[in-house]
């Protein structure tokens, strides 16, 4: 029986009993895996694709999830009235599962060894002595060095992305038929999430190992899928091969999610596709189709549900929807029908709002290492860095986590002193004293939509503040009228001013913080991380918010982020920063077409692009290794230790950075040689 | 380890000094004269001059500083000077009733353990059951009752089971151990009763919280037994909070029980407290002080050590 696939399920459905009704995590999903298949399902969070993984391990609570199909053949085995027993004998045996949280997912009191070997000795029922030889393979088998060493550990003396090497080794451990990957590198940083997934793939295909990656980065899944289920609201709207699936998205939510996501390989310009609204609420979704509220195509035919179909000529690509050719054929403009032609802004380079010289944020840290003694140091967290921003532009400050681009918008707003260098806005000194001036022209807005208001005040509470606090709406009455102006500029209603943040989903929520930062009518918005907690269809929303009232208003943004495509999709000039130091700074078009510091080319390499055709056929440099230390940077270049370029001139030198031409300067000693 | 544990060591002695300056002290600040106490209630006229007498006699008209330097200079002796109302050595004084606290506060939390670990773990593996309601009843009624009527109650039981009472006056555990345990059973039991149903309801809500944790869905996904999720993986971490909890309520009990020593006549730490400060005897009460600060310093270094022990992420703590 080796051509009947490896997982079939039909009619999978989970309902969890929760105090205030029934929801629907899962409805009538089907599909199939077969051996060795790559299979990712992805949707926005609460779309039901983690719940469908976990009821395949049956690792739901029981006490509120009801699982029910009409069947969960594994194996040709049907798994839907395996006991719990059976269902244990399965688990990390023959099918296992990698998590998303590296960090929590690890048992923090147990050692590395120990909680590797337990599936060795509990399914494989081996000795002490052979499970440890094993897991040292097994680590070997990961990539983690002095495997041997590494056993006695513990958790917390491993890195994130370490830990999910761990998780893997744990996965593959019985060498299973399956392995379900949930969201495995949404935590990590993007060099260390091309060295994960690489991981995982090689090793899969070379063991045969079928994969389910549940993900919502279309990047991801165009560089690794062989097929794609595409969830929306407890069900799969659209599944097929992954091909197929990029190249004629034919449901009008996979054209949303596809074209909702900033490109990296695009030029600049255009607005985003948005789709309108929100995800429902899964206690009482709409009849019929799900998507139709949020459909720019929906007609009154859609209160009836739609059941996935094949679409002509293809027997693998179905489609959830009656106007699913329909949908193919127009394509993304189903969605931008309303768009204006975009004109980028010209930014007038006379004076610069913002001037960043020499730029230096040092801590001092100390720890205890023994008995008494403790060690000192300072982690250079912002290291001689300098810019301009202009009206109306926007600077993208990128990195992987740990660079200091946060520290630098704090350091900007003096949110912590800068321990160096001289800031100047709007041609004024800034300085501890002056800061206070200036606060108003200055604004942030924060990453996380969720802690960042203060949830005992309500909305209109949290806008008014600053206009009572500056002095600058002083009548009660005006303030009213002014906050019910900021709201619906942001896309809110006026009526929202009386609700509470926790009344609020997460888009409307940062959505507030914006209104906030405008309500001082700013000149500039340092924007930490402002997208990275939200869900693409949310994020182009807000992306393309920004970008209205930068238009409008001609406000300035020192847009802080990690994710390289809405870097790109939203900045004029690009900063892209290492250890505290700039690597490269330039317009942003030029450095994402050729860059030309290595970091920079890794970095973009590791970024996924979301088609397939583009994505499989790119040359890549895998970054080795991690972040090293900030209190024991390398000397010379802080980038030498993990370049493949780099000679021992790079360990001695520090770079400078260096015009490499009129809109482009690289810190890179090698910098002629290599380009 | 080694060193975490040697830090934590000398880190008692200056807690222990700073105890000693603060107590000497706030004591004196005290409002209150012993010798005005003791001569009224030897009945009669005091006249100024007995007072300063006394005084002289018992060295308290010294200079503040040469009290705290005689003070301080016994301190390292295990000298705490003479209780200033029977003349007896406090040291012997705290001596002769201290052993009795501390096996009460000892049999108790053993009696606790024994109660609260099977009554805590089985109410969170069967949370919202039938079963988890009555154990959470128990354990309400542990911490709303007091220990003293629970221990009257006790007693009461005893009379009406056994017809007789435990004999009074105890018995050292070491002369003989079956009339001193069956002494200090119901004792225990009364304290032990509130004790283990703190420790119960934190065990409970503990376990409950790491039960909800990623890396017990991973132990479950690895197929491992559901009785070593819950022992291996559970357990330990779900201990950390309890063991706090069992250390704090033990350095309570060393203090002394006021009502429960005297419902149960036994003739403990509480009682000379009781008595110290009524009579105002400084040197007496500063030894006490001293006595249970100490043994709450002590736990405090047991706990830590035992959470090192429990926890690598404080082991290896640089």
């Amino acid at each position: 029986m080796t051509n009947s696939p490896l997982l079939d399920i039909s009619n999978l459905q989970v309902e969890f009993k929760l105090k205030n009704g029934v929801v629907r995590a899962v409805d009538n999903v089907s599909f199939q895996v077969d051996r060795g298949e790559f299979l990712a399902i992805v949707g926005e969070s609460g779309c039901g694709k983690s719940v469908t993984a976990l009821s395949i391990m049956k690792l739901l609570p029981k006490r509120v999830a009801e699982i029910k199909s009409d069947y969960v053949k594994f194996d040709g085995q049907d798994l839907t009235n395996f006991s719990e027993t059976e269902m244990r004998k399965i688990r990390g045996c023959r099918m296992s599962m990698i998590f998303q949280e590296p960090m929590t997912s690890l048992n923090p009191v147990l050692t590395i060894g120990d909680q590797l070997t337990e599936p060795l000795i509990t399914h494989l029922e081996m000795n002490a002595e052979e499970a440890t030889k094993r897991a040292v393979e097994l680590l070997n088998m990961v990539g983690i060095p002095e495997p041997q060493k590494r056993l006695s550990q513990y958790p917390h003396q491993f890195s994130g992305g370490m830990r999910q090497r761990v998780m893997i080794a744990i996965g593959l451990a019985c060498e299973p038929d399956l392995i379900i990957a949930d969201e495995p590198t949404t935590a990590l940083d993007v060099t260390i999430q091309a060295q994960i997934l690489e991981l995982l793939k090689d090793i899969c295909s070379r063991m045969g190992v079928a994969v389910i990656m549940i993900t919502h980065n279309l990047g991801v899944v165009a560089a690794y899928a062989d097929k794609v289920n595409v969830m929306y609201a407890a069900r799969i709207v659209e599944k097929g091969k992954a091909s197929e699936i990029f190249a004629s998205p034919s449901h009008p939510y996979t054209i949303g999610l596809l074209r909702s996501v900033p490109r990296m390989d695009k030029k600049r310009g255009g607005r985003l596709a948005t789709i309108d609204g929100l995800p429902p609420n899964l206690m009482a979704p709409p009849s019929g189709c799900r998507f139709q509220p949020r459909c720019p195509m929906s007609t009154d035919a859609c209160s009836e549900v739609p059941f996935l179909s094949n679409r002509k000529g293809s027997s693998k690509h179905s489609v959830a929807c009656f106007y699913s050719e329909d949908a193919l054929k127009k394509g993304s403009s189903i969605y931008v029908s309303d768009k204006e032609i975009f004109e980028p802004i010209n930014v007038k380079k006379q004076a610069p709002l913002l001037s960043v010289r020499s730029l230096k944020q040092h801590f001092g840290v100390s720890f205890r290492s023994g008995w008494l003694s403790s060690i000192s140091g300072t982690v250079k967290a912002v290291d001689d860095v300098s810019f301009d921003v202009y009206p109306g532009e926007t600077v993208g400050l990128v990195g992987e986590s740990g660079c200091g681009k946060t520290s630098v918008g704090r350091a900007i707003l003096h949110l912590n002193l800068p321990t160096g260098g001289q800031l100047e806005f709007n041609s004024k000194d800034l300085n501890e004293s002056s800061i206070a001036l200036v606060r108003q022209d200055m604004q942030v807005i924060f990453q996380d939509p969720f802690s960042s208001l203060n949830p005992r005040m309500t909305i209109g509470e949290i806008l008014e503040e600053p206009l009572k606090v500056h002095n600058i709406v002083t009548e009660t009455d005006a303030r009213f009228e002014r906050v019910g102006q900021l709201l619906t500029k942001v896309g809110l209603y006026a009526y929202m001013r009386d609700r509470y943040p926790h009344e609020l989903s997460g888009g409307q929520r940062q959505r507030v913080g914006i209104a906030r930062a405008l309500c001082m009518e700013p000149k500039l918005i340092i924007c930490d991380e402002p997208v990275s907690a939200l869900d693409v269809s949310v994020q182009a929303q807000i992306i393309n918010l920004l970008e209205d009232l930068q238009r409008e208003l001609g406000i300035a943004y020192l847009f802080i982020a990690h994710d390289l495509a809405v870097v790109k999709h939203i900045s004029h000039k690009v900063i892209v920063m290492y250890l505290g130091k700039i690597m490269e700074i330039g317009d942003g078009e030029t450095i994402y077409q050729e860059p030309k510091h290595p970091y920079t080319k890794a970095l973009l390499d590791a970024a996924p692009i979301p088609d397939p055709k583009i994505e499989r056929n790119r040359k890549k440099i895998i970054l080795k290794g991690e972040l090293p230390s900030p209190l024991n940077p390398p000397r010379g270049c802080v980038f030498s230790s993990r370049c493949n370029l780099a000679t021992d001139d790079c360990k001695e030198i520090i770079p400078k950075l260096i015009n490499f031409s009129k809109d482009q300067s690289v810190a890179c000693i090698k910098v002629e040689e290599v380009n | 380890m080694l060193a975490y544990t040697l830090r934590r060591i000398l880190l008692v002695i200056p807690t222990l000094l700073a105890v000693a300056v603060l107590v000497f002290f706030v004591l004196r600040v005290v409002p209150g004269d012993i010798v005005e106490i003791k001569l009224a209630a030897e009945g009669g006229i005091i006249s100024a001059e007995e007072i300063q007498k006394e005084k002289e006699r018992l060295g308290l008209d010294d200079p503040i500083m040469v009290q705290f330097y005689k003070y301080m200079i016994g301190l390292p002796r295990g000298d705490l000077g003479i209780s200033l109302w029977t003349e007896n050595n406090v040291t012997d004084e705290i001596v002769s009733r201290i052993g009795l606290s501390l096996e009460l506060a000892i049999l108790s939390t053993i009696m606790a353990i024994i109660i609260a670990f099977p009554l805590g773990t089985i109410s969170a593996l069967y949370r919202g059951s039938f079963i988890d309601y009555v154990i959470r009843i128990i354990t309400i009624g542990g911490i709303a009752v007091p220990s003293f009527w629970f221990g009257m109650l006790l007693i009461m039981l005893i009379l009406a089971t056994f017809g007789n009472l435990p004999p009074l006056g105890t018995v050292s555990i070491f002369d003989d151990p079956k009339t001193n345990l069956y002494q200090m059973i119901w004792p225990a039991l009364s304290v032990g009763y509130r004790y283990s149903s703190v420790v119960a309801r934190m065990l409970r809500s503990s376990i409950l919280e790491v039960l909800s944790e990623d890396y017990i869905r991973t132990a479950r996904a690895k197929g491992v037994f559901e009785r070593i999720v819950i022992v291996k993986h559970g357990m330990r971490n779900a201990l950390l909070p309890t063991v706090t909890v069992i250390g704090l309520e033990f350095a309570f009990l060393l203090g002394g029980l006021v009502v429960t020593e005297s419902v149960f006549n036994l003739n403990g730490i509480g009682k000379l407290f009781v008595d110290s400060v009524v009579r105002n005897d400084m040197n007496l009460l500063q030894g006490l002080v001293l006595t249970v600060a100490t043994g709450f310093v002590l736990v405090n270094l047991i706990i830590d050590l035992l959470y090192a022990a429990l926890d690598p992420r404080i082991r290896y703590q640089k």
